[in-house]
């Protein structure tokens, strides 16, 4: 009885099988990859605004406090979005003619807002509170990055779940002493995590970072 | 409510003697006739989570819907991982307020009106917009209690059904328009002294708005000011009976040992129940240094809450209440005569328990007994030595009405007399007696004007339909019960073009562009003392006008003709009463969806109002006594709308004829059967428009509350009707535990001794630690009256949508706590009828069944104990549900939030998710207050506070009843309260050691009354 099937089937059903379980993985990978990618979380994106607030020029350049503008970040959930009337605290003085900030003078004389792009968007189950995090040593620059080296802003972190209890689980790793935590370009010393300062602070501020659901969703 | 094709008559298979005792130990209870007999359809009810074939897709578009659902389901299915999330947009301020921080809430003191009346309450408010409405504790009507009409009060505001403008024939005007066409009128009456000018209020309270008309009544001297409330009772016409002059009657419940109500529904309707309910609970806490146990008698004809909550209740026609009231009198020693022999076994020991408590016993008179009765009220509080007391008496807070002026005004209308009418809020061509056509005789005035929140019945019958300021759109002022005044303030410029009264009276004098702030502040200007400005801002603050209560008068009765007994006219027939719908009121509150939705306090129907009769009425006139479910009936595939079958019935009164669903209603007297108004509007909005009968098409104005002499008969058509009765059901003995004072006090564990808990280590599963907080919530069962304002409280605090008549007629309502009521006695036997009334939220079980069975852990245990329930990762499979003994979880079986009227995007909590279509959701124990309350404890570097968070529905019971807290803090209330040997849990035989605690119900019967009426 002659062969039915071709000697290189054989190869073909190693391949086949090898392939549908590494192949399966692969994809299983690639998805995730995708997902963590700055394609779906936008994490480096520079984002268009109606005007080009520079956070490089403002903080980096001239050392804004970021409460200036940022006014109930220590006291509210939202860190808060300037008025208007704070950016024409000053430009009503300087760059008072300034071509690039007439979105911010026609704000001013129509009352109507400025409509800024939304950069760190969590989603609408996700309830975050900017003063549990700012007044427990949770340093700006954790979350938002570099922003004084941002001439438009971008997102710095994923603000995946995975991310969030990366923290919610070891503080020790990223907490900083309260006096830094408005210092954007504080850098944790060398050695750190070896001098155990960490685990320090998180006992003096009483960190107790919970990783319940019903912490940030509700 | 929708009239099926005749049907083969009801047979009558029910036979209640024959029930067997469904309990041994304990208290034998139901919730409808069904589960009393255990009939087919209820067992089949009760074993499915939802009623039959509730899941599958039966309307009349079935197959169509299906495949656009699930069209939509497999293409989201597949997409919603992939979404990337839109670009959103920041909107800041360009002038920040001072006062804002964004993220935070502030809270304004102003007033919501009650039938004129304020109550006064806190407003939340998000960025401007108001969004909860909590009581001001400081308030004297309040105490920070609140009730369910007050708390829906934001749905009202956000309503997009509201006039938003000026209209004239339906067209759209603007106001300048209005005052052009205004000024020709007001010359010419002014030239006639206003002789043909009416003007048609309210009851109205405010200060500001009395004097402007009483202003407005000395310019034009020849103008009147008609009143026209509809539920409005005899009290002020009885007192001047008995004193010579109307004052109001206010009684000190806290005060009281022994309470007796004569048809007076005092803990659920009236401008002082909030605040009567907290000053009654204060005697049912049973707290170790609270006050003893009061007792409460009640007489009356319709089961409500007064009766629920009665150590003795006593149910009557309403013409059997004059007779009562007499031999009452006559008992305790008045010359009093034509009393009533036939309930002296339970007038006899009433009085005697009176006298023994002379001096801390109070009666009090419905809204709707005669004059008469109401002075005879007056004499047997003075002969039991109570007034000043328990009772006192001052000058009458609102303007006096007089039932008869809208007579009078119909009169001259009939008769052309009347040139121009000016309605300010009400809707008298629906609200309207039968016999007087307001709305024909209204078509033969020139010049009719209408200011109202709505463009309604009585709108479309006017010239000019004026839209009205909500009162948290504007500002004017109120008197509370006893008179202290509150300045109402706004919370938000008007949405759309609303006015308030006071500017519209404004539109009639020499000012007319003065703005409703300038008014208000210039009447109270010369009444606030030297420094106006402070005193404002600290009344503003407050919610209140410090020292504006008016003073108690001493009052004596004057003994007269109507002392004299009257032989009432015998009528063959059934009796009817009238009575404001529980939720809806007189229909103000028709296109209200949250007050639809409530379910009424006794019978649980939703979206409808019902002829209530006894089960013997029911029997004789031959309608079904069980409320079937039709579903399992009909053949397989037909779809059948779900929902609760009962006959319709019609009811003759004076020529005059309304069909309604006949609903059997255990403890409702024979021969006499009950309507709620307030139904069958015709104008009143999308929600409103269509639900049940219009019982006003009956009511005369000879007999307002109660009438002889009708004809009720059976009809061949069936209704279906909405009732939450049988939803939910948890089935397991002992739900609620309730004893009387001598059980109580020969054995204080009575309610733990029912059942038997299981070993804490019972379990498969790790234990849980709780080292920090562990939350606890406990229910006092004694103290909760049945009210339902926590079910409005949470549905507000927590986005819970509105589901439909429809919706809730296959047990899907969203309510994520429900009042759960429970009948005990012969249904046969009215008086044998004890009721009771138990809240049921998530108990956030310790091992809790519905975590065990997620597949996709959705529903997860907290470090603190709470139950977390997380939208994002639920796919609605619905097995915690399932599995949860205690039926607290709600599905979204479709898209029931609307997420497109613009209006109510600003109305909802920004700190609680809006949930989507295929999601589970329930009780979370407000976590967005524990979480506010935890993040600004930390922020300040302390612990929380015992008290410092209090759920919504806490927040809002009038009675105090429930109590939230860590029960790990040993000084906690909760905690004290959890180590009451009333404390018990539901089904904690089950081993689920729920959080939620109730504290068992210790009823205080006299032992000397007829045993019948205590069961």
């Amino acid at each position: 009885m002659s062969q039915i099937f071709h000697h290189s089937t054989n190869t073909l059903a190693k391949v086949s099988i090898f392939g549908a379980v590494f192949g399966a993985g692969a994809g299983l990978w690639l998805l995730l990859e995708v997902n963590r990618s700055p394609y779906v979380t936008n994490v480096g994106v520079a984002r268009e605004q109606p005007v080009p607030f520079s956070h490089a020029h403002h903080v980096g350049g001239m050392g804004v406090d970021c409460r200036y503008c940022h006014t109930s970040v220590e006291r509210s959930a939202q860190a808060g979005i300037p008025p208007t009337k704070t950016c024409m605290n000053c430009h009503a003085q300087i760059w008072s003619q300034s071509p690039t900030l007439e979105p911010v003078r026609a704000s001013l004389r129509s009352g109507r807002s400025i409509e800024w792009v939304k950069v760190n968007d969590l989603p609408d189950f996700v309830y975050f509170n900017h003063g549990a995090h700012v007044n427990k040593g949770v340093g700006c620059g954790t979350c938002h990055g570099r922003v004084d080296r941002m001439p438009l802003m971008w997102q710095h972190a994923s603000l995946q779940m995975e991310w969030c209890l990366e923290c919610h689980r070891q503080p020790e790793k990223y907490v900083r002493p309260k006096a830094e935590v408005f210092n954007v370009a504080w850098e944790p010393p060398a050695d750190w995590s070896a001098s155990g300062r960490g685990a320090e602070l998180v006992k003096e501020y009483g960190i107790k970072p919970r990783t319940s659901c019903s912490t940030c969703h509700r | 409510m929708s009239a099926e094709p005749p049907r083969a008559p009801f047979e009558a298979r029910v036979e209640f003697a024959g029930v067997r005792p469904k309990a041994e130990r304990g208290r034998a209870l139901w919730r409808s006739l069904d589960e009393l007999q255990e009939s087919p359809e209820f067992l089949e009810f009760l074993h499915r989570e939802f009623p039959a074939r509730a899941s599958e897709l039966e309307d009349p578009r079935g197959r169509r819907e299906f495949m656009r659902v699930m069209g939509a389901s497999a293409a989201l299915a597949g997409l919603a991982a992939c979404t990337k999330q839109p670009e959103e947009l920041i909107v800041p301020y360009v002038r920040q307020p001072e006062q804002i921080v964004p993220g935070r809430p502030l809270f304004f003191a102003t007033a919501i009106l009650d039938r004129g009346y304020a109550r006064g309450v806190l407003v939340e408010s998000h960025e401007g917009r108001p969004t909860k409405i909590e009581g001001n504790p400081d308030h004297p009507a309040s105490l920070g209690g609140s009730d369910a009409v007050s708390q829906a009060a934001i749905l009202d505001l956000y309503d997009p059904d509201r006039a938003q403008t000026v209209r004239s024939f339906g067209e759209i005007h603007s106001w300048a328009e209005f005052v052009a066409a205004l000024k020709p009128v007001l010359e010419k009456q002014r030239a006639k002294r206003g002789a043909g000018l009416r003007i048609l209020t309210e009851t109205v309270t405010s200060p500001t708005l009395r004097q402007q008309l009483e202003d407005l009544l000395a310019e034009l001297p020849e103008a009147r000011w008609h009143l026209w409330d509809p539920g409005a009772g005899n009290a002020y016409a009885g007192a001047r009976l008995a004193f010579g002059e109307a004052v109001e009657t206010r009684c000190h419940l806290d005060a009281a040992a022994v309470v007796v109500s004569l048809d007076a529904d005092f803990l659920a309707s009236g401008p002082a129940s909030v605040r009567r309910i907290r000053d009654f609970a204060k005697r049912r806490r049973l707290s170790d240094d609270g006050a003893p146990l009061n007792r409460l008698y009640a007489v009356e004809t319709t089961p409500g809450l007064t009766g629920v909550n009665a150590d003795h209740r006593l149910p009557v026609k309403p013409s059997e209440m004059e007779g009562i009231v007499r031999a009452l009198a006559a008992a305790l020693g008045l010359p009093i005569e034509g009393g009533t022999s036939d309930h002296a076994a339970w007038i006899a020991p009433l009085a005697k328990d009176l006298q023994a408590h002379a001096g801390a016993s109070v009666v009090l008179a419905g809204e709707a007994l005669s004059p008469e009765a109401h002075a005879l009220v007056h004499l047997i509080n003075e002969r039991l030595g109570v007034v000043g007391k328990t009772v006192s008496y001052s000058a009458p807070v609102a303007a006096e009405g007089d039932p008869a002026s809208l007579g009078e005004l119909f009169a001259e209308m009939s008769a052309r007399r009347v040139e121009a009418l000016l309605i300010l809020g009400g809707n008298p061509v629906y609200t309207a007696p039968a016999d007087v056509p307001f709305g024909d005789a209204m078509m033969l005035v020139p010049f009719r004007v209408h200011l109202s929140l709505h463009d309604d019945e009585t709108s479309e019958r006017c010239h000019w339909q004026l839209p009205e300021a909500h009162p948290l759109e504007a500002w004017s002022d109120a008197r509370a019960f006893d008179g202290t005044a509150s300045i109402v303030q706004p919370l938000i410029e008007p949405l759309y073009a609303g006015k308030s009264a006071h500017e519209v009276l404004a539109l009639l004098t020499s000012r007319p562009d003065r703005r409703g702030r300038d008014i208000v502040r210039d009447h109270w200007r010369p009444r606030l003392g030297p420094d106006f400005e402070k005193a404002w801002r600290r009344a503003l603050h407050d919610g209140l006008v410090a020292g504006t209560a008016l003073p108690e008068t001493p009052m004596t009765v004057k003994l007269g003709d109507w002392a004299k007994a009257k032989t009432p006219a015998a009528a063959p027939g059934l009796e009817v009463v009238f009575r404001p719908d529980p939720t809806v009121g007189d229909g103000r509150h028709a296109n209200n969806g949250w007050l639809q939705e409530l379910p009424k306090p006794v019978s649980k129907l939703t979206w409808e109002n019902a002829v209530y009769m006894s089960l013997a009425t029911a029997r004789s006139l031959g309608v079904r006594t069980s409320s079937s479910q039709d579903g399992g009936t009909e053949s397989a595939g037909q779809p059948t709308p779900q929902g609760t079958v009962t006959d319709l019935v019609q009811i003759t009164l004076d020529g005059r004829k309304v069909s309604g669903p006949a609903w059997v209603l255990p403890g409702h007297p024979d021969g006499v059967v009950t309507v709620h108004l307030g139904y069958g509007r015709w104008r009143a909005g999308r929600v409103g428009n269509g639900a049940g009968f219009n019982a006003y098409a009956i009511r005369g104005s000879a007999a307002l509350h109660w009438a002889t002499g009708a004809q009720v008969e059976k009809t061949a058509y069936s209704a279906k009707v909405s009732c939450t009765q049988d939803h939910w059901s948890m089935e397991g003995r002992h739900l609620v535990r309730a004893g009387t004072r001598e059980e109580f006090e020969h054995e204080p564990r009575f309610a733990q001794e029912l059942a038997e808990d299981p070993p804490n280590n019972l379990t498969l599963y790790p234990p849980h630690a709780y080292e920090g907080h562990a939350w606890g919530l406990s229910v006092d069962l004694n103290a909760c009256v049945g009210c339902n304002a926590c079910v409005t409280a949470c549905q507000s605090e927590n986005n819970i949508p509105v589901v439909g008549k429809d919706q809730v007629g296959r047990g899907r309502e969203m309510h994520w706590i429900r009042v759960d009521r429970y009948f005990e006695g012969r249904p046969e036997d009215p008086a044998s009828i004890r009721t009771w009334s138990q809240p049921v939220m998530c108990m956030h079980c310790e091992n809790a069944p519905c975590e065990v069975v997620c597949p996709v852990t959705a529903t997860v245990h907290s470090d603190e104990g709470l139950n977390d329930m997380v939208y994002n990762r639920c796919v609605g499979t619905r097995y915690c549900s399932n599995n949860c003994p205690y039926k607290v979880r709600r599905f979204n079986f479709y898209l029931y939030q609307d997420w497109t009227t613009p209006t109510y995007k600003m109305m909802r909590n920004p700190d609680v998710t809006v949930r989507s279509r295929g999601v589970m959701e329930k009780c979370t124990y407000c976590v967005q207050r524990i979480t506010r309350a935890r993040i600004d404890a930390k922020n300040q570097g302390r612990e929380i506070r015992d008290g410092e968070i209090q759920t919504a529905c806490q927040q809002a019971c009038p009675a105090e009843a429930i109590v939230f807290g860590d029960q790990n803090d040993a000084q906690s209330r909760v905690a004290g309260l959890k180590a009451s040997p009333r404390s018990y849990g539901l089904l904690t035989e089950l081993n689920t050691r729920p959080r939620t605690t109730y504290l068992a119900a210790v009823r205080n019967p006299n032992p000397e009354m007829p045993k019948a009426s205590h069961g």
